[in-house]
């Protein structure tokens, strides 16, 4: 026995080492058929990695200071050895991580990977998903520049559309009459302490969950059904490692050339990852002529701005952006289909899911422009059919004609 | 699960070369945020060398300057101070200056460049205070053998007027020289010696 | 797929109307021109920074555009700044305010938010108009508060409003002109905004350039993981 393994030996008397190895990567059956949309899982977990290292060494220059915030973020860029790289991989990781989660989602959506028994791993996710739009909300208005500031104005002030509690609640959110340094330094202490921290947890609980229940596939069935009656393993099962863990890399190294090829040639991607007029200090008493989202969170912003106000207030806007998001938590329940995957669904369900699509990306569209009433009726049509993707589910789910689901999992 | 034989030497070349070039990507990867740590273009800008006219300084009089955050003194010594500073070697740690506390062309009688300009950094190596100029001879708090120097309030260190410490006292050697050089007869850079430029 | 695809382009081309209708010239710049980046410093702290600063901007950082610190110590430093200072400048936002009615903002990173494009029409956009307070307008900037700090060399030039039935068409017209002919004066604006270019992200050449040894790097990476994935995957199917 050499002096290596003798030390394993000693480590997993005290602490259960070879155990979580072998439970989560080495004697981890993942279904055998997982297709390209199957990447998305691990992608996220790097995109997590990099945004926390990365953030790491930006708190390390940066300064929560209204009076110092946009200048020591240029500092970083100019002064620092190498901060313009990291301040790069930090604003590319945001907009990449947002890429892979929604990419991340759509493979749940199509291949029924939140239904019974995954709904936990699901609602995990869907946690994991708003904790990372507080942690990009607040993380937006560090660079302090005009759309910093006038986005942050914007979306603190939507809190006052809440009845009764609302104008004290956005007052308390701000610390301030506006936003303001009180605002700064707080959004600050939740960006870099108090959310990744929340984050990170989740992670945790959704892999935990994950792998009780174990993976789902494109083919949506349960590979725990057939086992090898001599050694109790799924027969349509591989060990993660090293059969996955050799395929990520390959993964990795893909993702990591689309994250460099932004980064080192368009890291302001067009003014969608890094937008022009933040480059102009946050002016208290100026609003630049456009304030518009980031670009992940546009199809929720149109739907904010096509939402009729009622009685002179956009009560019914906030109400109906925050359902948006919300809605993708009973996605468990609102689904009665027969089968999980989109492979064995009927023209209802694809159709469904086309239009669902189709609305989600022009509302993303619509939301980035500046409003007119033309926009404003298309989308309210593409909310509409939002909606209506997700309510009408329990109806044309159960009168969709389905295919026979194969035993075992296909190519 | 296969049918063929594995390739058992296959596999080891490929982690082997996947490993490699995996852990260059690493280390490359490293090497930015190490050096992020570095000091940055303002720190360096803060520490870089520091001019300094030194017409004005009156023989006998100092002239306090900062250089990386600390004090650096430049001494005119009049020709009577420069007399004194070989006739208490006895009573001095270092009195040749053996300790490189300073740069070689400082380690002469009198620790300097030129004899009458001193130029010292003004932190005493004993525990970081400043200590003070006391240019008088034989006070009555220092007592009838002090030939001029500086005096550490902190904890009673004492050192010439070259900078040198005494003995008995808690510093254990004299104080930095630091390193400097002559852009012309009035004007000296405080932290570069390189020739030429 | 290409219901969808069909959809998104039919979006896309109904929403390129948005933008404002203000013509920009395409500025000539080029950042891996050194003389020119040269040049154009020189423009900018003779001519911009007496008013402008550009506090994220250090002298020495020059030294990115071909210039010894001797260099840019003897030609390029007007005030008592040392070579590692920023570019400040010493006239205070209350006086600014005052003579101008805003206080000139910091240039550092002003071509990151307007475009080079905005800025090279821009500066050779100023024509006279006597309405305004400092005798001056501008194409790209209406009423703006900056004087033609560039007039002695570019001239005077007025707006002529042409008008076709319901199309009216704007032209500027040099009707006194400067030290330098337009070409000339082209060329000048065109190394400060170059220069301006640079200033906004010094990084930019170099952050390129590494792109490039990443890019290939990781296709090096490539090769073994891809067949590395391949042989273990003999085992499955």
């Amino acid at each position: 026995m050499n002096s290596l393994t003798s030390l394993l030996g000693w480590v997993d008397e005290r602490f259960p080492l070879t155990k979580l190895w072998k439970e989560h990567l080495s004697e981890y059956y993942a279904p055998k058929n997982f297709n390209f949309w199957y990447f998305f899982g691990s992608l996220a977990l790097l995109a997590l990695v990099i945004q926390i290292v990365s953030g790491i060494f930006l708190a390390m220059n940066y300064k929560p200071d209204a009076g110092l915030a946009f200048y020591s973020v240029e500092y970083i860029m100019r002064d620092v050895e190498w901060g313009w790289l990291i301040r790069y991989i930090h604003s590319t990781g945001a907009s990449m991580f947002f890429a892979v989660i929604y990419l991340h989602m759509f493979r749940g959506l199509i291949y029924g990977s939140y239904r019974k028994p995954r709904e936990l791993v699901w609602i995990f996710g869907m946690l994991i998903y708003l904790a990372l739009m507080a942690e990009s909300f607040m993380g937006y208005l560090l660079p302090w520049g005009q759309l910093s500031y006038w986005g942050a104005q914007v979306i603190v002030n939507l809190f006052s559309a809440i009845p009764f509690i609302g104008p004290d609640l956005s007052l308390w959110i701000r610390g301030d009459y506006v936003i303001s340094d009180a605002t700064l330094n707080r959004f600050f202490a939740f960006h870099v302490v108090a959310v990744p921290l929340v984050l990170i947890g989740l992670v945790v609980a959704h892999i935990i969950a994950l792998h009780e229940v174990g993976s789902n596939n494109p083919d949506g069935i349960e590979i725990k059904k057939h086992k090898d009656p001599k050694t109790g393993l799924p027969l349509d099962g591989i060990p993660f490692h090293p059969y996955y863990t050799v395929k990520d890399i390959v993964g990795v190294i893909v993702f990591l050339m689309v994250f460099s090829a932004i980064l080192f040639f368009k890291p302001d991607m067009g003014g969608y990852f890094l937008e022009y007029a933040n480059f102009v200090p946050a002016d208290t008493m100026q609003t630049p002529q456009h304030i518009g989202a980031l670009w992940y969170f546009n199809p929720f912003y149109a739907i904010l701005r096509a939402t009729p106000p009622m009685f002179g207030s956009p009560l019914p806007g906030v109400i109906a952006m925050g359902a948006a998001v919300m809605v993708f938590f009973f996605l468990p329940w609102l689904d009665r289909g027969a089968v999980k995957s989109i492979r064995y669904r009927g023209t209802i369900y694809k159709v469904a899911v086309g239009l669902f699509v189709i609305s989600f990306i022009s509302l993303g569209i619509l939301g980035a422009q500046v409003p007119n009433p033309l926009y404003t009726i298309l989308s309210q049509i593409f909310g509409v059919i939002y909606f209506a993707f997700f309510l009408l589910m329990p109806w044309y789910t159960k009168i969709d004609k389905c295919k026979p689901v194969p035993e075992r999992v296909t190519g | 699960m296969s049918q063929n034989e594995v390739d058992r030497s296959k596999r080891r070349f490929l982690i082997a070369a996947t490993t490699a070039v995996g852990g260059v990507a690493a280390v490359a990867t490293v090497i930015p945020f190490v050096a992020s740590m570095l000091p940055s273009q303002r720190a360096k800008a803060g520490g870089a060398p520091v001019e300094v006219d030194i017409s004005k300084i009156e023989p006998g009089m100092i002239l306090n300057v900062e250089w990386r955050g600390k004090p650096v003194w430049i001494v005119n010594r009049t020709k009577d101070m420069l007399d004194l500073l070989s006739k208490h070697d006895d009573r001095l740690v270092d009195p040749k200056s053996e300790v490189m506390q300073q740069p070689e062309y400082a380690k002469n009688a009198t620790r300097s460049i030129k004899p009458e300009f001193l130029v010292a950094v003004g932190v005493c190596t004993h525990l970081g205070c400043s200590p003070t100029f006391r240019k008088e001879v034989g006070p009555a708090d220092l007592g009838a053998d002090w030939p001029g120097g500086f005096f550490c309030p902190c904890h009673g260190s004492k050192f010439d007027l070259a900078a040198r410490v005494f003995q008995g006292v808690p510093a254990p050697t004299n104080l930095v020289i630091p390193p400097h050089k002559y852009l012309s007869d009035s004007r000296i850079l405080i932290g570069d010696d390189s020739k030429g430029a | 797929m290409k219901k969808i695809l069909f959809l998104v382009s039919l979006l896309a081309s109904t929403m390129a109307f948005a933008s404002s209708d203000l013509h920009l010239d395409k500025a000539p710049t080029n950042l891996s021109d050194q003389q020119s980046l040269q040049r154009g410093a020189k423009t900018f702290v003779n001519y911009c920074l007496s008013c402008h600063s550009a506090q994220a901007m250090r002298y020495n950082r020059l030294q990115d555009i071909g210039l010894t610190e001797q260099q840019i110590k003897d030609n390029l430093i007007f005030t008592d700044a040392k070579v590692g200072d920023t570019m400040t400048n010493s006239m205070s936002k209350k006086d600014a305010k005052v003579w101008f009615g805003a206080s000139p903002p910091d240039l550092s990173v002003i071509a990151r938010f307007r475009g080079v494009d905005w800025l090279y029409t821009y500066l050779r956009g100023f024509y006279r108009d006597e309405t305004r307070p400092t005798g001056w307008n501008n194409v790209a900037f209406d009423k703006v508060g900056m004087p033609h700090v560039l007039n002695e060399l570019q001239g005077e030039q007025v707006l002529h409003v042409e008008k076709h039935g319901e199309h009216e068409t704007q032209k500027l017209v040099l009707a006194k002109p400067g030290k330098m002919t337009p070409v000339e004066y082209d060329g000048m604006v065109a190394d400060l905004v170059n220069y301006l270019d640079y200033m906004g992200e010094p990084a930019k050449t170099k952050r390129m350039t590494l792109g490039i040894y990443v890019l290939l790097f990781l296709a090096i990476f490539f090769v073994p993981a891809y067949y590395l994935k391949k042989e273990y995957w003999k085992d499955i199917h």
